[in-house]
């Protein structure tokens, strides 16, 4: 048989999904111990038992000096700002990407300025938002807002204007307006869209992050880890990194559920 | 009384002509078909009406009053694709236009109101064949049944006009002949007059008063750009139609249809 008609089983399938995880560990375990074997005070790659340590320090006990646990309030002060920044682009993107989409006035005069705003590499006017708005939680929260924004909007004004023609001159021929058009039938055609949209942007709203907090902040799970990095702190740096990939994914997963649990229709429209 | 009144009308998309003066009257009541080849303009003329699109010169009456520039819930429309909304439950899809009318701010209605409609538009629903699949989405249904829903929701307003491209277009032969039942019934009850686009002339002659054909006269490569179509056949139908009336040649109801 062809390979592209051969299928796992479900059994197969659950251990090829573990397979390169357990490559992963596996790798670094081993990469782990001959480094150790070699030279017993290396850092780069701490055994279990070292990394183990490092977690309980940050996660599961108050640091000594400041009395806070470290690994939960940089948690709470990074989500704070991520949550801030992606809510706020994702208003925007709603509002601007369906107005640019359904609105031939603005597609005109703000179309090609959105697509200009999204190629500004926002990394670049990190010093700017320092400059202006300060090193506190504004500047970052803008930073993930310009970083995001601009893509999200594009990406909604082009779903809005796929919808089809047909669909639009219906709801006309339904007595609908401009402003019931765009309630009844475009929103809730481009809501499951946004939610992928900003699952998407997940990613990048966290590099955005990441790169603000390093530069300046006094918590945080960037600011930690750029914090420790002074020191070869590999044991704290590796367990951060897995949980900031861990935050990732399950938002990502929380905000797919949350999709088909409000649109299930938006699951149907797929398979068909 | 003439529902429709095309009077010299021209589309031309600049320096193609599509449609080369066109004039017609449709009769209230009628139910016309609009045959031709592909790329005929039968399409365009028909977004014309449905306001659409506008011509490039002449004019289109509407019971003796000129077109408004936009399509309104006056001319409702039946695609072959696209025609109800996917994000909507087959109740929720009737309701729509009756909700958007009555609720110009939200949109929805609540309470009472609702109930009423909810009542007028399950009957609706019984009247298309589609009896108990209210709560399904528009994605769970058969090609067929898409197809009645969406003229469920366009009669939900009481058009005068029903425009209707290429409806039934899609459908197996099986399915179409029950949905043209359904059509002719609607028809014959519903005070409204019908044009449709088809390229099928044996669903033109079963459903139709009217049959017209479009046609490019001049078709030689040099003379494409700057002729367009004209109406080359304007047959009625005999024994003539009439809405309400069945004639003779009509199978009795509920008879098999003949394929």
């Amino acid at each position: 048989m062809r390979w592209i008609n051969r299928r796992p089983r479900r059994g197969a399938e659950m251990l090829l999904l573990c397979l390169p995880f357990a490559a992963l560990v596996a790798a670094y375990l081993i990469g782990s111990a001959i480094r150790l074997d070699a030279n017993p005070a290396d850092k780069l790659l701490p055994s279990p038992a070292q990394l183990w340590a490092g977690i309980q320090r940050i996660a599961l006990m108050p640091d000594p000096r400041t009395g806070e646990w470290l690994l939960w309030s940089d948690t709470a002060a990074s989500l704070m700002r991520l949550a801030a920044g992606l809510g706020i682009a994702t208003v925007i993107a709603l509002l601007l990407g369906m107005a640019v989409g359904l609105l031939p006035y603005l597609r005109a005069s703000l179309g090609a300025f959105v697509a200009f705003l999204s190629m500004v590499p926002p990394l670049a006017l990190l010093p700017i938002l320092f400059i202006t708005l300060g090193l506190g939680e504004a500047a970052k929260i803008c930073l993930i807002v310009i970083g995001v924004a601009p893509i999200m909007t594009r990406d909604l004004a082009l779903r809005v204007h796929e919808i089809p023609r047909e669909m639009i001159v219906k709801a006309e021929t339904l007595s609908a307006s401009t402003w019931l058009i765009a309630l009844r039938v475009v929103l809730p055609q481009v809501l499951p869209r946004l939610l992928t949209s900003l699952r998407l942007q997940l990613g990048p709203a966290f590099l955005f992050l990441i790169a603000a907090e390093a530069i300046s902040a006094d918590a945080g799970l960037g600011y930690r880890i750029f914090l420790v990095r002074r020191y070869l702190a590999m044991d704290v740096i590796f367990p951060y990194v897995a949980w900031i990939t861990l935050l990732a994914v399950l938002a990502d997963i929380a905000i797919d559920r949350l999709r088909s649990r409000v649109f299930p229709w938006s699951d149907l429209e797929r398979g068909a | 009384m003439s529902a429709i009144s095309v009077e010299n009308v021209w589309k031309e998309y600049g320096d193609q002509v599509v449609l080369e003066n066109l004039s017609l009257q449709i009769a209230d009541r009628a139910f016309v078909a609009l045959v031709g080849p592909s790329g005929c303009g039968k399409t365009t003329f028909l977004r014309m009406i449905l306001g659409q699109e506008r011509p490039t010169r002449g004019r289109i009456l509407l019971d003796g009053q000129p077109l408004p520039p936009e399509p309104g819930p006056d001319r409702g429309v039946v695609y072959q694709r696209y025609s109800v909304f996917p994000h909507l439950t087959v109740g929720g899809n009737v309701m729509l236009g009756p909700e958007l009318r009555g609720a110009r701010l939200t949109g929805r209605r609540f309470g009472a109101a609702r109930r009423r409609l909810a009542d007028e538009a399950r009957a609706m629903i019984a009247a298309v064949g589609l009896a108990g699949s209210e709560d399904k989405y528009p994605a769970q249904l058969s090609g067929g049944m898409q197809q009645r829903l969406a003229l469920a929701q366009a009669l939900m307003m009481r058009p005068r006009v029903l425009l209707l491209d290429e409806p039934f277009g899609a459908l197996d032969p099986g399915i179409r002949a029950d949905i043209h039942q359904l059509m002719k019934r609607l028809w014959n009850e519903v005070p409204m007059t019908a044009v449709m686009v088809t390229h099928d002339l044996r669903e033109a002659f079963t459903l139709a008063t009217r049959v017209i054909a479009l046609e490019r006269l001049r078709d030689r490569p040099e003379e494409r750009e700057r002729y367009g179509a004209r109406i080359t056949r304007d047959i009625s139908i005999w024994p003539p139609r009439v809405a309400g009336q069945r004639t003779s040649f009509d199978p009795p109801e509920g008879a098999e249809p003949p394929l």
